[in-house]
């Protein structure tokens, strides 16, 4: 990993590097549900030097569990380790009330070459779902594990999975020195984070363009905001916002061609879709009240956006072009920081409820306002690419997490990082740079 | 030349009003100034006191001065007036909230503290106003104490 790693290094700029980290991270489900597939996961072979470069089998029992959909079978109770379709024996697995069945191999072909093969059994039909074999680096393997786990999901859902993605998020540690504060990218599981900016001052906002190769964000290096947009695997970045005022809260259009933002230059916070190629802006909002937050509807047609313009920040719509501003939220006396659901029917949001602020899910249509989370102060959420998952802020024992909810509040877990407060995250776009053989 | 004059003038008329906002607002409150019922508190030094506070707090999600935290801007802004010296204005929230519309929370406030001193006559273009949001807190707790400490301007120059 860092080998190949170091090659990316070679032409960063200032405040920007690489560092492979620790895997200092473990996942606590705090809310779970006892219903779910029964789906057994059979630890993977593995033909090869030393140990495979990484745990297949656990990392997607581990993905699945945590989506609340299935039921893991524990390995301590298998009648046998199944790793080829002929190996297989369903009426063991229907002994074990099993329903679904995994099984595979990794093999090491060459010093960085591995081939990884899975298949998935219905136990009741004795038939094979599904069956993939990928040939890939060292450094994709996790990637396949987690490409596995979205055909499983896929195949027995009949949704699209979003285990084979990715997060960004910011941390900050602070010593008696000062702060530290890093935009950082990790698998959608928290694991691998990689640091893409490294800064004194505060970093914010991180936003994905949605061909998952961009990243735009706020830094405050020297004392002000400023919006950047980052190449991920170049490191390369340029500036697009230091407009006199506040510039923030950067949001890529679905084609990628523009930036919305929240800029005060010409007196208070307004709107402004920025044009990337000619870095023209239009102003889309026209209030003296605070208006900020905007995201995109998934055919760019629209931005969703907090605004303070009725005395307290509730959620507006307004088209893309500007004009047809409508309020959405008419419940609770603080609402925010908004982002619409895959199928854009619901939005995710911040709501204040007897002075906690919590993650909320909104009806577009009937305006339905349902609470999910229940900690002090939660912010910053982020649906999963498939809307089945939304990610957000909160605080632990006084430390900024990093936690999860399924849509419906039924699951719920913590992503714990061993050191610094972690916050903001922003889940990726689907990641469609894997190939596979069936 | 003229640019001069008109500046002086402004100046005058800005320290006028500056003058009769000070004693007003002094006479009117007797509970400021640290002194308690010290008669021999002379203008000057209860503004040296006001100057040496360069905090401005605010309640939760308010851009409003209270009238004590007025006479504090005031005190820096006579203090300020006719000199060329930069001010900076840095606009903070507590950690309620969401980050982004705290960022434009920390604004509106620093502009409000602005407002006042321009309207003291101490000219926009020495007025340099940042926002931090929710990023840099002051103090670290987590409760209200720390909230209403975080929630504020602070006057540099």
């Amino acid at each position: 990993m860092l080998n190949s790693l170091s090659k990316v290094v070679t032409g960063f700029g200032f405040l920007l590097c690489w560092v492979s980290a620790q895997a200092d991270l473990s996942i606590e489900i705090t809310k779970g549900v006892k219903s779910g597939l029964p789906i057994a996961v059979v630890p993977f072979s593995w033909e090869g030097k030393s140990r495979p470069p990484h745990n297949i089998s656990d990392i997607v029992a581990a993905n699945l569990a945590r989506s609340g959909h299935f039921a893991i079978i524990p390995k301590k109770d298998f009648l046998s380790n199944p790793h080829t379709r002929k190996d297989v024996i369903f009426k063991d697995w229907r002994l074990l009330k099993t329903e679904a069945l995994v099984i595979g191999e990794i093999k090491q072909l060459g010093a960085n070459k591995y081939q990884v093969e899975f298949r998935l059994f219905d136990i009741f039909k004795e038939k094979q779902l599904a069956g993939f074999r990928y040939t890939v680096g060292r450094k994709l393997v996790r990637k396949v594990a987690h490409q596995i786990s979205d055909i499983i999901y896929e195949k027995l859902t009949g949704e699209s999975g979003a285990f084979n993605t990715r997060i960004a998020y910011i941390t900050k540690q602070s010593t008696a020195s000062g702060s530290t504060y890093k935009l950082k990218i990790a698998d959608s599981d928290g694991y691998g984070p990689v640091s893409l900016v490294t800064s004194r001052e505060p970093l914010m906002s991180p936003a994905w363009s949605a061909d998952g190769r961009k990243i735009a964000y706020v830094s405050f290096e020297h004392r002000r905001s400023k919006v950047f947009v980052q190449n991920i695997s170049s490191g390369k970045r340029s500036l697009v916002a230091q407009y006199p005022g506040i510039n923030s809260a950067p949001a890529f259009s679905p084609d990628g061609r523009s930036l919305a933002m929240t800029l005060s230059k010409d007196g208070n916070a307004e709107i402004y879709v920025m044009n990337l190629a000619t870095r023209k802006l239009k102003r889309i909002t026209r209030n003296p009240a605070i208006d900020t937050e905007p995201a995109w509807s998934l055919d760019g047609s629209r931005l969703v956006f907090t605004s303070d313009r009725a005395g307290s920040p509730q959620i507006y719509e307004v088209s893309a072009s500007g004009g047809n501003v409508r309020r959405l939220t008419f419940e609770g006396s603080y609402n925010a920081r908004p982002s619409y659901s895959a199928d854009g029917k619901t939005i995710t949001l911040v709501s204040r409820s007897r002075g906690r602020y919590h993650i909320a899910v909104l009806d577009i249509e009937n305006s339905g306002l349902q609470i999910i989370t229940s900690t002090l102060l939660d912010e910053s959420p982020s649906f999963a690419p498939n809307g089945r998952i939304i990610l957000y802020a909160a605080q632990v024992g006084g430390k900024g997490v990093l936690a999860s909810v399924s849509a419906d509040g039924r699951v719920k877990q913590l992503f714990k990082f061993r050191d610094g407060d972690v916050r903001e995250p922003a889940w990726s776009p689907y990641n469609r740079e894997l190939q596979y053989k069936e | 030349m003229k640019k001069i004059t008109q500046l002086l003038i402004l100046g005058i008329l800005a320290f006028g009003l500056a003058a009769c906002g000070t004693t007003g607002s002094t006479g009117g409150d007797t509970t400021t100034g640290g002194t308690g019922g010290d008669s021999g508190v002379s203008g000057r030094s209860l503004d040296k006191d006001l100057l040496s506070r360069k905090l401005i707090h605010f309640e939760y999600n308010s851009a409003e001065i209270d009238d004590e935290s007025r006479r504090i801007i005031e005190a820096h802004a006579n203090h300020l007036n006719g000199k060329s010296i930069r001010i900076r204005l840095e606009g903070h929230a507590d950690e309620r909230g969401t980050r982004e519309y705290n960022l434009s929370l920390g604004e509106r406030r620093a502009n409000a503290v602005a407002k006042i001193m321009r309207a003291l006559g101490v000219e926009g273009s020495r007025i340099k106003k940042v926002s931090f949001g929710e990023e840099k807190p002051l103090r670290k707790g987590h409760n209200e104490a720390a909230w209403s400490m975080n929630r504020r301007v602070e006057i540099a120059y």
